[in-house]
């Protein structure tokens, strides 16, 4: 199985192909929003509050003249940099935990095991929650948080596929021929792990992304001037009465990422494994 | 035999007792700085430092604070209110009942409903019904549940005028207003779990359509829905047993949103509420009692699969 075959049928997956495009494309005004917005998203303009989409506003202004797709931008950034956060923290710390308690097996991975069972049955958002008013109420401290929550996954995800590659035929030969562990790991189980950890990262996406928007909600993740599309469904919700479509834009927003970061996590796992289609 | 497996599964639940209490305990820890001084402010008299300092034992090694810290707590002494001085037990059993008769609800409606979509999608293939039924399923856990609620609330409180938009009323006050009450957060709280039951029990379902034995059911001459609600469904049903209990532990942590939104005096709200006033005592302490009732919770799941799934021996 060959990385370019791997592309070539998750092409053909076509809603997952599509939410890629869509997650790279967010990716990008991530990156760039603070140079591409059209108006500066703090920015008050008391002459046009509330106003309705128009060509000079595309999603309207909210109750101080701030630029709504302006603001939309800005939290995409906040939305993208908790998905990193959720993907790179458990990739440094629960994968390399998971394939060492695999490969080690035995009491290591009973004890191992028993830890990221128990952690898992902490829901994610009251855990997220704990660490970051411990941490001190901050966007990054609530993004270290999603990170934070999100290793058990990983390790799992890990442990279980090192487990199963650890006895595969060509691994036994490499580590009769005197590979020692680490060269083991570093050549024959993390390349064969990858894929199935690749998947975990993009359906992570989801959780990250709604993770954060709640945090945000709740006032614990951004801070203002920082913008999250929590943030703002946050401030809507007190204007439901004087214009409801400033609930809608993040909403969908929020909702069109989480559903992006699934379906690629479904294209993948099946341009991975094509038996599991259907 | 079933009392021999009751009790080698309940074994197998105090590690994670010890685990979890542990993570709980071990987040005062991630306190940067003096964890006294930053709970107490800057402001702290030299005596309620000392006091503070005494309570959490901080100049002890960690493993004796935190065997301290279990023995006192299974006594249910979890500390007192850094901010009102109530027991923090006292102040978390208290509106434990609120949470709880949301929670309950809201796994009821998400069941029911989850079940009814799964069924119509699988009854119904590729027709209109079943395409809704699988939209649902992808939108319901795509949106946050604070945002759901709030479009409840427009159409249902602000437009229809059907709910109140806050508030709760307790179930033993008065049913009628609890139900009035209790729905919207409930729907909200529940609108994952809809999506999440709906996808596996669909799949699931299929899967056993396929059987030998819902065969046989059709060629007796029994109808599809026979087929589906006598068979398939039982079977169906298995798998998702696990995936309820899952639900339930996460509408147990959704309550932390959907009770700020409606203004619920539950836990959820203790705890926002906790974290705004930096109040760390009462915050850890209803993270360890969500926690004890999301493991017995699974606890419980456990048993139901082992007496509902033959195939398990004891």
């Amino acid at each position: 199985m060959s990385i370019k075959e791997v592309f070539h049928r998750f092409k053909q997956e076509r809603i997952a192909f599509i939410s890629f495009i869509f997650l790279v494309m967010l990716s990008v005004v991530a990156i760039f929003a603070p140079f591409i917005v059209p108006y500066d998203p703090n920015q008050q303009d008391l002459v046009n509050v509330l106003a309705n989409p128009s060509l000079s506003h595309w999603l309207g202004t909210d109750n101080l003249g701030k630029d709504i797709f302006s603001q939309v931008m800005m939290g995409t950034r906040t939305a993208i940099q908790a998905s990193i956060f959720a993907i790179l923290i458990p990739l440094f710390i629960g994968v390399p935990l998971g394939i060492m308690a695999g490969y080690i097996g035995g009491l290591v991975d009973d004890i191992f095991m028993r830890i990221i069972d128990a952690i898992m049955a902490i829901p994610g958002i009251l855990l997220a929650l704990g660490i970051t008013a411990a941490l001190g109420i901050s966007l990054w401290n609530a993004m270290i948080a999603i990170g934070i929550v999100s290793i058990p996954q990983f390790a799992r995800l890990a442990r279980g596929q090192t487990l199963q590659i650890r006895t595969e035929p060509y691994v036994e030969a490499a580590k009769i021929s005197g590979a020692g562990p680490l060269w083991t790991m570093y050549k024959h189980i993390i390349p064969n792990i990858l894929p199935p950890i690749l998947v975990q990262a993009s359906v992570n996406i989801s959780f990250a992304v709604l993770t954060e928007t709640s945090l945000s909600f709740l006032g614990m993740g951004a801070q203002s001037p920082q913008i999250s599309w929590g943030s703002m469904i946050e401030q809507a919700y007190s204007l439901i009465n004087l214009n409801p479509w400033l609930i809608v834009y993040p909403g969908i927003a929020t909702a069109l990422t989480v559903m992006a970061g699934n379906f690629v996590g479904d294209g993948l796992r099946v341009a991975i494994d094509p038996k599991l289609k259907g | 035999m079933f009392t021999k497996y009751l009790l080698r599964r309940l074994i197998y639940v105090i590690p994670t007792l010890l685990i979890t209490t542990f993570v709980v305990f071990s987040l005062i820890l991630l306190i940067p700085g003096d964890p006294v001084v930053a709970l107490l402010g800057e402001n702290a008299t030299p005596e309620k430092i000392a006091q503070l300092q005494e309570q959490m034992g901080l100049n002890k090694p960690i493993i004796i604070q935190y065997g301290d810290w279990l023995l006192n707590a299974v006594q249910g002494d979890l500390g007192r209110s850094l901010f009102t001085g109530e027991p923090v037990f006292d102040a978390v059993i208290g509106r434990l009942g609120v949470t709880l008769q949301l929670v309950v609800i809201s796994t009821i409606i998400s069941v029911s409903f989850g079940m009814l979509f799964a069924v119509i999608s699988v009854y119904f293939p590729n027709n209109l019904l079943d395409y809704l039924a699988r939209f649902v399923s992808i939108v319901g856990a795509s949106f946050p549940n604070f945002w759901i609620a709030m479009l409840l609330v427009i159409l249902f409180s602000l437009h229809l005028g059907w709910f109140p938009s806050t508030g709760f009323t307790n179930i033993t006050d008065n049913p009628g207003g609890f139900l009035k009450t209790v729905m919207l957060p409930a729907i909200s709280l529940g609108a994952i779990g809809i999506a999440v039951i709906t996808r596996h029990l669909r799949s699931s379902l299929l899967e056993v359509m396929e059987s030998d034995y819902v065969r046989t059911a059709y060629s007796k001459g029994n109808s599809r829905w026979k087929a589906i609600f006598s068979h398939g469904l039982r079977n169906a049903m298995l798998p998702v047993v696990t995936t309820i209990g899952i639900g339930f532990g996460n509408a147990i942590g959704g309550t932390v949103v959907i009770e700020t939104i409606f203004a619920i005096p539950g836990v959820g709200q203790l705890a926002v509420n906790a974290i705004l006033q930096r109040d760390f005592m009462i915050l850890q302490g209803v993270i360890l009692i969500l926690i004890m009732l999301v493991i017995i919770i699974n606890f419980i799941t456990d048993i139901i699969y082992a007496i509902l799934d033959p195939r398990i021996e004891y």
